[in-house]
């Protein structure tokens, strides 16, 4: 056997069918052509921090478009469940569905969002097993832009989850009484933390090692800090160890700031702590996953 | 920082590179200078993509030094990204998105505007023989569609020094020959081109200058013609009908030749070097003298031919021992 068919069978593992492909079929690349390009490089300045974080936040949107699938988990599951919990707790609990639904909206809309922020990680992580990252890190732009980008698709994602439930939630019967303007300052503040609280599953999506290990951890971390709260009952229920936890929970916080701005009864008190609170992850996390980004 | 004046595109004396218990790169020392192709030849495992994540800014060195156009690659790394582009063994555009939305956004990213960017991405496009497929989803493209959107991506910065890791692997051979073309291409613009390679007759048709890389260090460097003297210009592989005939066979090469000749792990194959210093006419006189000869002592040959040496042989001659494949590679 010649040397030159070994070198031909190891490079036609992958033969690509190419045939209809007319483009492909005559494409000889022309010298002139290519340098033409090389040449029209004026090149520009680089990208402000906002310039560059849009553009990675423009990338998460297309992805959005070409693989609008992806949605289900922000439309089909939090409709999914409020309608569970509405009617599986709500005679057991508040004495009719219509009455716990008032209590358990916000609750549940925080659940669900706060539940969807594990996907950043995940994005994170496919990414790297794809070799773009490689791309976006040779690239002479502000670090943690790429990041961003991430998060500023999540943002919509969020936005998105938080109106299919309140929707559905009027549906049902919710009837807020802080009015529109509760509501919006609700879902902010909701939108504005879960921000600051992805920036923790941007790191585990660079330190752990597949989708599935991301997947697990988040389930771990998100199952009990969702469900030991204050979301489905009021804690006064609870065995004293238990309301230790839930009180010093993120979300127990959060889900108060939020029913008492839906409800026209600002907490004043629980929205500084939940915006502290955002400030203190965005910090810790926000600044692991930089060093880890710029380590791998 | 920018004041240093050098033709020298990369410079690294002592680079190291550990991951656990392998020292991935041992040492590298290559100096390449500025306007040509580099060869960086070696089998999987030699290193060769560590080495060009290291200067590429992706990895840290863990000791030694290297400079890309004089910029030193961990403290000055702003500096090297702004200069540099990789196009990696692994396609590193977005698969979900279309040719025209990866060209764009990486436009964007190095500071074009929005129409600009748009520009700019038609024209790759087309100089890359892309423009019917831009608006499809690139995991619709074959390898070689794929292989060219990501080395327009990589020229799309206009970049001073572009690394090429193992750009053909796993491309059938018309697609190869076109990303040859690409990379002769570029170059004749000024691009310095660092291409790294198991073949060497990719390095041999591409590159100015080759270093035979092997367990992370340098084993040998020079033009491809003086590697290729170092190590004969070709190889004889013969194939016998009757495998009983094989030890009369080597001895009528070794004859012929002058070179001790090889029994292949294939009882029907002999393989020698051909040194083709001896005519003007080279390897190739060397290769009919030894078939008629062959013919002449009876000896049915089904296939004979005359090839470059592999890399093996380049490792065999080299070291005195076969390149062995190792699996680091994929980890790094």
């Amino acid at each position: 056997m010649s040397t030159q068919t070994t070198a031909q069978t190891t490079t036609q593992t992958r033969v690509e069918p190419e045939a209809g492909q007319s483009a492909a079929v005559t494409y000889a690349p022309v010298a002139e052509n290519i340098g033409a390009v090389l040449t029209r490089g004026d090149r520009p300045k680089r990208p402000s921090p906002v310039a560059a974080s849009t553009a990675f936040g423009w990338r998460a949107m297309l992805k959005i478009k070409h693989v609008p699938e992806q949605l289900f988990d922000v439309t089909a599951f939090p409709i999914m469940m409020v309608l569970m919990f509405t009617y599986l707790f709500g005679g057991a609990l508040a004495g009719s569905t219509e009455e716990y639904l008032q209590f358990l909206l916000p609750g549940i809309l925080v659940t669900s969002v706060i539940m969807t922020t594990m996907y950043t990680g995940v994005a994170v992580n496919t990414d790297i097993a794809k070799g773009i990252f490689d791309r976006f890190r040779t690239l002479p732009v502000w670090r943690p832009a790429a990041m961003v980008g991430y998060l500023l698709g999540d943002v919509l994602r969020y936005v998105l989850a938080s109106i299919t439930m309140i929707v559905v939630g009027l549906i049902m019967g919710f009837r807020p009484a802080g009015g529109v303007v509760g509501v919006v300052a609700g879902a902010g503040l909701l939108v504005a933390f879960s921000f600051a609280f992805s920036w923790i599953w941007t790191m585990f999506g660079l330190l752990l090692r597949s989708e599935k290990s991301v997947m697990g951890v988040s389930m771990m971390v998100l199952f009990p800090l969702t469900f030991l709260s204050n979301v489905f009952v009021d804690p006064a229920t609870m065995p004293g160890w238990l309301q230790v936890f839930v009180d010093a929970s993120p979300v127990t916080h959060l889900v108060s700031a939020v029913r008492g701005l839906m409800a026209g009864a600002p907490a004043t008190g629980e929205v500084a702590w939940v915006l502290v609170a955002g400030a203190v992850i965005m910090a810790v996390f926000g600044t692991l996953t930089m060093r880890l980004y710029n380590r791998k | 920082m920018d004041g240093r004046v050098t033709d020298l595109a990369v410079e690294t004396s002592g680079l190291v590179k550990v991951f656990g218990d392998t020292r991935a790169v041992d040492g590298l020392d290559l100096t390449v200078p500025a306007g040509t192709v580099y060869g960086v030849l070696g089998p999987n495992g030699a290193g060769k993509t560590t080495a060009v994540r290291m200067l590429a800014t992706l990895l840290r060195p863990d000791g030694g030094q290297a400079r890309v156009f004089g910029h030193d690659v961990v403290r000055e790394a702003d500096a090297v990204r702004s200069r540099v582009s990789l196009t990696g063994q692994y396609a590193s555009v977005d698969e979900d998105l279309t040719g025209t939305e990866n060209l764009v956004l990486l436009a964007r990213l190095l500071g074009h505007r929005k129409p600009a960017a748009r520009d700019r991405a038609g024209l790759l496009l087309e100089a890359f023989g892309l423009s019917e497929a831009a608006e499809r989803q690139v995991k619709t493209y074959s390898g070689g569609m794929r292989r060219r959107l990501d080395i327009a991506a990589s020229i799309l910065s206009t970049p001073d020094l572009l690394f090429l890791d193992e750009p053909t692997t796993g491309l059938d051979p018309r697609s190869r020959s076109q990303v040859w073309d690409i990379v002769r291409a570029v170059v004749a613009h000024g691009t310095t081109v660092l291409l790294t390679t198991q073949y060497l007759d990719e390095a041999d048709r591409l590159a100015g200058r080759i270093a035979v890389i092997d367990h992370g260090r340098v084993i040998a460097e020079g033009t491809p013609g003086e590697l290729k003297s170092s190590i004969g210009s070709g190889t004889v592989h013969v194939r016998l009908r009757d495998p009983a005939q094989r030890p009369e066979a080597q001895r009528v090469l070794t004859h012929a030749l002058g070179v001790p000749a090889h029994a292949e792990a294939d009882p029907l194959a002999v393989t020698a070097r051909v040194s083709g210093t001896g005519s003007e006419y080279g390897a190739a006189e060397d290769a009919s003298r030894v078939l008629a000869e062959l013919t002449a002592a009876g000896i049915v040959v089904d296939d004979f031919s005359l090839g470059q040496p592999s890399l093996d042989e380049v490792f065999l001659a080299l070291t005195d021992r076969p390149a062995e494949p190792a699996t680091e590679e994929a980890a790094a």
